[in-house]
């Protein structure tokens, strides 16, 4: 249970949690609810893999995963802020268009159905030997996962900085909480909107491309409900980045603990009930009322 | 103010759905029409759905058949596409998975005339089904059986590890079949089982297969076999990364990762559907469970080009010996 290699996989699997549910933060902070970040993250890996089979580049493809995952929030804002549609059905459909887009693109392109050929993932960080012990020690710690891990946690930093400590992050929290109150300020509610659902987009793309770089290929619905958990964890972490951040640790390491305990003899009905039960005893135990932003949901 | 929008949302996903059957029935000679419905999104699978539509192909050319296929776009259009077809007339309609189980009984007694087959079909014990469906079923407790004869023979520290997709009775036989070839080998070996959850989601998950098999490679652990679906490209892709093996399911998986994948645990679908069609074609027809094992030649082990290297002559021969001492009898392969 507190073995190295469960804590590794904990992390592995929290990454894309963390990418999607920062994404989601910054959606519902600025008003817009974003249940489509299941169908972002499943594009942001598509188009990972499609890059990097193109360019054989992984980085150019978590690139792409990113942009992609802009172009496909940008629908959601288009109808959404622009045009005013509910938020949730935009969200479902855009999650339906995503799964049967990816899975006809991947037809289309590789022939299959199911899945991608493999491609080249991305190389760990590593300095090189020859700089000596301190260059060995560096890399134990900065070569241990794959870059994209990192890089989670240093978009959590940003994502706190951004959205407490800098203009554009009072702003943004302001059309989520009250619009009309930042339109009379002269605030412009539509372009803080778009930028959150793109920011959220970007991030949520991201995770899609550590998800399918990390399995060097795409392989249909590989996303298998992590954008809805990744929204659980915004809502556990109260729509914070940090508290985010240790909803989706929380979820990876009982989801690693469960994988972990597995055929130790123990009764595999109780392991595979340890994520649930822990999750509930946050809730409950830890967490208390949540509050989301007042606007949230409610087009402007 | 939300009904209307959703309510459009969800007819036009019915009306896409529904849209994606194609028509034309291929031309043929003989007056015989096939149907055959796969899972969502399972045509072009390069594995069991795959393996159904070339059945039904080598059908096709043999016996000059008429043949065409129905995608469903969502679960709830498996019954929709079999009545389609019953509806249209067609003799023969194949529904492809386990998922159909419920569906192609339901319809299979609504039109007594057509005769219906279920790859796959999830019999309830003491169940009666109707005399116009077959459901075939296959022994892969006995491909099993012969992929843990390999593993145990492959394997430098007498652990080897079996990931399951969905924790269900059919993938149960894969696990206990696996064990006891593993157990013929070697009596004392250790195998680490773990399943991949609880719900059919559990069979698409890669991220996750990779995760809990890299879990078992770092306990020492040098062989997996994974019946697991798509999840199970994840446990190839871990096996690649840990310089370790896998054991490939349903297809053969062996290009996957060559030089890492020992060996596939091979169903042959297309073997089943053939013979399906060609005892309707025959008036051979007989409803009820069809089981294809070993000597029906309904399951296997995979041996080519990519995994010729790992499988040395002294294993070739132990599993030869394996598989005619199963056909005889003489081996009694537990199913659960």
């Amino acid at each position: 249970m507190f073995e190295l290699t469960v804590f590794d996989a904990a992390l592995r699997m929290a990454t894309p949690l963390i990418f999607a549910a920062l994404g989601g933060m910054f959606s519902e902070r600025s008003g817009v609810v974003n249940i489509a970040l299941e169908g972002i993250l499943l594009t942001g890996a598509f188009a990972s893999i499609l890059v990097t089979y193109q360019t054989g580049d992984p980085w150019l493809g978590a690139f792409a995963g990113l942009l992609a995952g802009v172009l496909v929030s940008a629908i959601h804002a288009v109808v959404s802020i622009t045009f005013k549609a509910n938020q949730i059905v935009s969200g479902v459909a855009i999650n339906l268009l995503a799964m049967g887009a990816t899975q006809f693109l991947t037809w289309i392109i590789w022939g299959s159905s199911a899945n991608s050929p493999p491609v080249e993932g991305m190389s760990y960080w590593a300095l090189p030997e020859s700089w000596g012990a301190v260059a060995r020690a560096v890399n134990v710690v900065i070569g241990h996962y794959p870059p994209l891990v990192y890089i989670a946690f240093a978009s959590v930093v940003i994502a706190h900085v951004t959205l407490w400590r800098t203009a554009f992050g009072l702003r943004l929290r302001a059309v989520g909480e009250h619009p009309e109150a930042a339109d009379t300020l002269g605030i412009n509610v539509h372009r803080l909107r778009y930028a959150g659902v793109l920011l959220s987009g970007a991030l949520a793309g991201l995770g899609g491309a550590f998800l399918a770089l990390n399995t060097h290929q795409f392989v249909k619905n590989m996303s298998a409900g992590r954008g809805f958990i990744a929204l659980a964890a915004m809502i556990f972490g109260k729509w914070n980045p940090v508290g985010a951040l240790f909803a989706c640790l929380l979820f990876g390491y009982a989801e690693a603990v469960q994988m972990g305990l597995q055929g130790r003899g123990i009764p595999s009905q109780f392991v595979q009930m340890i994520p649930y039960v822990l999750t509930m005893v946050a809730l409950v135990g830890v967490i208390g009322r949540a509050r989301p932003p007042a606007a949230s949901g409610k087009p402007y | 103010m939300m009904r209307k929008p959703l309510l459009a949302v969800l007819l036009l996903g019915i009306v896409l759905s529904l849209g994606c059957a194609s028509d034309e029935p291929s031309e043929g000679e003989s007056d015989f029409k096939v149907g055959m419905v796969f899972d969502v999104g399972g045509k072009g699978d390069k594995s069991f759905n795959d393996s159904a539509y070339r059945g039904m192909l080598n059908a096709a050319d043999d016996f000059g058949v008429e043949f065409t296929e129905f995608e469903p776009g969502q679960d709830a259009d498996r019954e929709v596409g079999l009545r389609k077809l019953a509806g249209a007339g067609y003799d023969m309609i194949i529904g492809v998975g386990f998922l159909f189980s419920d569906a192609i009984k339901k319809v299979a007694r609504d039109y007594p005339d057509t005769k219906f087959a279920c790859v796959d079909y999830d019999v309830r014990p003491g169940e009666e089904l109707p005399p116009n469906l077959v459901g075939l079923r296959f022994r892969e407790e006995e491909g099993s059986f012969l992929v843990g004869v390999l593993a145990a023979m492959h394997t430098e520290t007498d652990r080897i590890g079996f990931v399951g997709g969905m924790d269900i009775p059919l993938i149960h036989k894969f696990e206990a079949g696996y064990i006891a070839g593993a157990r013929h080998v070697t009596p004392g070996i250790s195998i680490t089982v773990v399943y991949a959850g609880t719900t059919p989601q559990a069979f698409a998950d890669p991220a996750k297969g990779k995760e809990l098999a890299l879990l078992q490679y770092g306990r020492g652990v040098d062989v997996i076999y994974h019946a697991s679906g798509s999840t199970g490209n994840g446990v190839i892709e871990a096996a690649r990364e840990a310089g370790a093996y896998a054991i490939g399911v349903d297809s053969n998986q062996n290009y996957m990762a060559p030089g890492h994948v020992l060996t596939s645990m091979v169903k042959r679908v297309d073997n089943a559907v053939y013979k399906a069609i060609r005892d309707a074609l025959e008036g051979t027809f007989e409803g009820g469970i069809e089981e294809l094992g070993l000597a029906e030649n309904g399951v296997g082990y995979a041996l080519d080009k990519h995994n010729e290297d790992l499988i040395t002559e002294e294993m070739t021969k132990a599993v030869e010996d394996v598989r005619a001492a199963i056909i005889a009898g003489e081996i009694e392969v537990p199913s659960s």
